[in-house]
Formats: structure tokens, C-alpha cells, sequence
């Protein structure tokens, strides 16, 4: 048994594009889970959802300019979230309708564009991810995209944690919140280009949202939060990919529904907010 | 700098909201330094705005507000004022700690990394002490009970060390004791020379500790001390005309 176990794990190392893929999913999952905490508690995933549609036209730009298609999904990525920004405030919609009305427009866009303009960049790698196949230049783009993140969360993390939870303390306070609210979109940004190839734009709000809303319900200390994602994230990104190549399915597909069962396992048996203690939970339990 | 340009001076404010609807017209008050004044009027009536007005969270229409003789971006900047929020405005399952979010009263005073000195620490500390929450600084705000979360974020205030404190309905959901404990903690912060500006919908209460009171019903009615401004008929003018008797039934209900 635990021989078996041994050569499911040891076996495909021999093969440099999966240890590759490997430590590259691990890396994008450490990124993602960082941030994830931050979605979770502002409210933000419709947010990264449309960020990561809103690349399309940019990586397809990118290509069709010979650029990085990091520069490019960045700047469509980023420049949506301006965009919604400024509808928003010139209009009376609420946030979600924008939200949608944008981003379904830059995506819309570069569906358009992507079969018009000839290059060989295949649509379904954008969309599925493709880390199984990640080339020497793209994992350059996502280390460079992935610690730029990490750094800036890093250093901006108090800030960030104050505006997720009073932004009008910090106005309050004399903080520059607008400032806040421009670095948490282009970490937001940042990071969906870090996990672009390898989770695909459909999936990677998952890598989002997931991570952060798992360790939301097992713990009650930021701190604590950040590590439970970092750990539940590591996990679902290094066993999907081993998954992926032995069962011979989606990296990403793996990856993100790896996630989803640790959620539903916690959702049911977190020791504090899950279903089970809550349905056993006697009113005498909370006397003091 | 005069006297009168200390405390909060609000001049000629216009405020409209976005649907072109007037929410204050004309706003002319001044809470004098050292006191507790008490913002008094119907929901709709333009307490809010005039809060985030003075706050500088709108931008006014027309006309002026000043904190201690500064605009509120400047007073910002000089961690002037310190705001209590309304309960339904925190998010109560956040994951952070009382100490956290009293810490956050500090921010303004640390570098761009946000790392606390041991000044801010021995603040915090104090601040916790003064409003008897020290031994609940580790909990999660979420478990504390109604009257410690006014507690948690007026001792956020008070780390802040803002000589103007506005606080947002801070009665609501607060038990009698509770209540009375805060009153006592507001006016020792009074007599200590802070400036205390409280919306309220509790009338019963404003006579036992507000120095002065502001009615207002898109712009100001009526202001000056309590005594005189309290009057039944200044409140039926403020609340539109109903008759006292039936505006504390409403409120008893």
C-alpha cells in the first residue's frame, strides 16, 4: 500500500515537464490563496471573475504584437477594473450590473479578436490553462507577475486588511483609501495573470475565491486564515496536477475540484461553523 | 484662531444626493469645543450626510465645515477625528480581534508598513482599560455582546486620541447599564476637553448629558443648549408635526 502510494507520487517525477508543472501550480496556489483571503472578506469575487475575462482581448494582443502575454493581459485586466470603476460612477447602476456589462464586453471582445487576428495561440489554453505544456518564457512571466504580488500584499498588508474591513476608518484616519482600493485591483490583476496558464481564465476565479472562503470558516484570526488557505490551496494545486497526469484529465479542472471537496468538507465539519456542530449545537452550549 | 474656530463650524452646507434630491439646504451650526452636542432629527432628515460631511466623506454642494479651523481633509490628516460607526455598518464575523481593530485607531500615526511602536501598544493597552474591555482583547469582535462592540470601537476612538469624537447612534441595541456607562465614559471625555457630537433617536436620554442640541430636518431647525432647544414644540416641528406624545410611543414600539 504505502509503496503504492509512494510510486503514484515518485513515478512521474522522472518527467521534467510535470516537476515543472508541479512546483509552477504550487507557486500559482500560494499566490491565489494569499489574495483569496482578501476577496473572501471584501466581497470581490464577481471582481476577479470579470478581471479574469477581461484579459482575453489583452493576451491575444499581446501575442498578435509579440509582447509578453503577461503585459497585455495585465493592462486589459486592469483597465476593465477602471472601466467598472468609471461607469459606475458616471451611472446609476449597481455594481454587479456593471460588473457584468464590462467584463462580458472585453471578453466578448477578444473571442472576436482571437478569430480574427492569425497567430497560433490556441483559445482553449486561455481559457482551460495548459501548465502541463508551460513554456521556459511563461513561467518567467508568472514568477515575475506571482512575487510581484506577494511583495506588494506583503508590505501593503495592514492597509489592505483595514480596507477590506472599515474603509471609512481609514478615510476617517486620513488614509489615502482610494489608493487601497487601486493596489487590491492590480494584486488582483497581478494574480490572475500569475494563474492564467495554469488554471485557464474560466477556472481561476475559483483559485480566488475558494482557498479564502474555506479558511473563512475554520477560523476566526486573519493570521490563522491566511495559513489555512495557503495550506488548502498547496494541497489542491500539487495533488490536481499529479491527478491530472495520472487519470490523464484538466490540470486545472483537478486542481479546482480538489478545492471544492476541502470546501464542502469544511463547510460540513468545520469545529465551529460547520453544519454538523451547528445542527448538534444545544442552547446550553453557549452559556458562559 | 478664535474660540469659535475651534469644535466643528459647519457654513452654508448644500449637500444633494446623486438623484438631484436636496438631502441638507443651507446647514449653519456650530458644536462648541468641549461639549456634548446632540444631533437630533427624523430618519431622512439629513443626519448621515451632515455626519459624512463633516467627516469629509462627501463633498459639499455649497458652503463649508471646519474641525478645530481645519477643512476635514486637513483634520483627517491630523487625526482630528475619530468616528464611532452605527453597529449595522461593521461587519461583525471579520477575523479580527478587538485588540486589532483598536489598533487600527493608530494607523494613522504609523509608517507605511503599519508596524506598531510601543507607544501605539501601551495606547492601545490604555484604551481597552478606560472602556473595561482588556480582558476580551483577544476575542473575535464578532462574540462580544451589543454594549462591548460600542465599547471595542470607542476605545478605537480613543487610541486615536482624536480631540473630536462623532458617534453614529451609539445607543441602539445597548442595554440601560451599558448606556449609562458609556454617558459616564462621554462626559469624562468631555471634561476633558474632547468634543462630542452624537446623532441620536434616544430624547429621553439627551437631557441627562447633552450640553447643547442641534435639530435638523434637511437643514437645522433649532440649536443652542439643551434647556432651551429641547422644547416639545421644537421636536414637532423637527419630526413633522407629529405631537411628542406619539413620537416616544413610535419609539417605544
Amino acid at each position: 500500500m504505502m509503496e503504492a502510494i509512494a510510486a503514484w507520487l515518485i513515478e512521474p517525477l522522472q518527467y521534467g515537464f510535470l516537476v515543472k508543472a508541479l512546483w509552477v501550480s504550487a507557486f500559482v496556489g500560494l499566490v491565489c490563496a494569499v489574495l483569496s483571503c482578501y476577496i473572501t472578506l471584501k466581497g470581490w469575487s464577481l471582481m476577479g471573475d470579470a478581471v479574469s475575462h477581461a484579459v482575453v482581448p489583452g493576451v491575444v494582443v499581446a501575442y498578435a504584437l509579440g509582447l509578453p502575454f503577461a503585459v497585455g493581459a495585465f493592462l486589459f485586466g486592469f483597465g476593465a477594473t477602471v472601466a467598472i470603476g468609471y461607469v459606475k460612477a458616471k451611472t446609476r447602476l449597481k455594481e454587479d450590473a456593471v460588473i457584468g456589462v464590462v467584463f462580458t464586453g472585453f471578453f466578448a471582445f477578444g473571442i472576436v479578436l482571437s478569430t480574427k487576428i492569425p497567430s497560433n495561440i490556441d483559445l482553449f489554453h486561455i481559457l482551460f490553462g495548459n501548465v502541463l505544456g508551460i513554456s521556459q518564457q511563461d513561467i518567467v512571466q508568472t514568477l515575475i507577475a506571482g512575487i510581484t504580488t506577494l511583495v506588494i500584499i506583503l508590505v501593503r498588508r495592514r492597509d489592505l486588511l483595514l480596507f477590506c474591513f472599515d474603509p471609512n476608518h481609514a478615510k476617517a484616519i486620513g488614509l489615502n483609501v482610494q489608493m487601497m482600493y487601486y493596489t487590491l485591483l492590480l494584486v488582483l490583476a497581478l494574480t490572475i495573470v500569475t494563474a492564467l496558464q495554469t488554471a485557464g481564465i474560466i477556472l481561476v476565479v475559483a483559485m480566488l475565491v475558494t482557498p479564502g472562503a474555506t479558511a473563512y470558516l475554520l477560523s476566526d484570526r486573519f493570521d490563522h486564515m491566511l495559513m489555512i488557505s495557503v495550506a488548502v490551496s498547496l494541497l489542491s494545486c500539487v495533488f490536481g496536477t499529479y491527478m491530472s497526469y495520472h487519470l490523464d484529465v484538466s490540470t486545472g479542472g483537478s486542481i479546482v475540484v480538489l478545492m471544492t471537496v476541502l470546501f464542502v468538507l469544511a463547510m460540513v465539519f468545520a469545529p465551529k461553523y460547520g453544519m454538523v456542530v451547528q445542527r448538534r449545537r444545544q442552547p446550553s452550549d453557549l452559556l458562559e | 484662531m478664535t474660540t469659535q474656530s475651534l469644535g466643528i463650524t459647519v457654513d452654508h452646507l448644500s449637500v444633494a444626493y446623486s438623484n438631484a434630491r436636496l438631502a441638507l439646504y443651507n446647514v449653519n451650526c456650530i458644536v462648541q469645543p468641549g461639549s456634548i452636542t446632540a444631533l437630533v432629527g427624523p430618519n431622512g432628515g439629513g443626519k448621515s450626510t451632515l455626519f459624512k460631511s463633516i467627516m469629509g466623506f462627501l463633498k459639499p454642494g455649497q458652503g463649508r465645515v471646519h474641525i478645530s479651523g481645519y477643512s476635514p481633509q486637513m483634520a483627517q490628516k491630523r487625526q482630528l477625528m475619530a468616528y464611532v460607526p452605527q453597529a449595522d455598518e461593521v461587519d461583525w464575523d471579520f477575523p479580527v480581534s478587538v485588540y486589532d481593530v483598536v489598533m487600527m485607531g493608530r494607523y494613522g500615526y504609523m509608517n507605511l508598513l503599519r508596524i506598531p511602536s510601543a507607544t501605539d501598544k501601551r495606547l492601545v493597552m490604555e484604551s481597552l482599560e478606560r472602556v473595561g474591555l482588556s480582558e476580551f482583547c483577544r476575542r473575535q469582535i464578532g462574540e462580544l455582546s451589543g454594549g462591548q462592540k460600542k465599547r471595542a470601537f470607542l476605545a478605537r476612538a480613543l487610541a486615536q486620541q482624536g480631540k473630536v469624537i462623532l458617534l453614529d447612534e451609539p445607543f441602539t441595541g445597548v442595554d440601560i447599564k451599558t448606556e449609562k456607562r458609556m454617558i459616564d465614559l462621554l462626559m469624562q471625555l468631555r471634561d476633558e476637553g474632547h468634543t462630542i457630537l452624537v446623532s441620536t433617536h434616544d430624547l429621553p436620554s439627551i437631557a441627562t448629558f447633552c450640553d447643547r442640541v442641534v435639530l435638523i430636518n434637511q437643514t437645522v431647525l433649532a440649536s443652542g443648549s439643551t434647556e432651551d432647544t429641547l422644547t416639545e414644540e421644537n421636536l414637532v416641528m423637527t419630526f413633522g408635526g407629529l405631537p411628542a406624545a406619539s413620537l416616544s410611543q413610535q419609539r417605544a414600539a
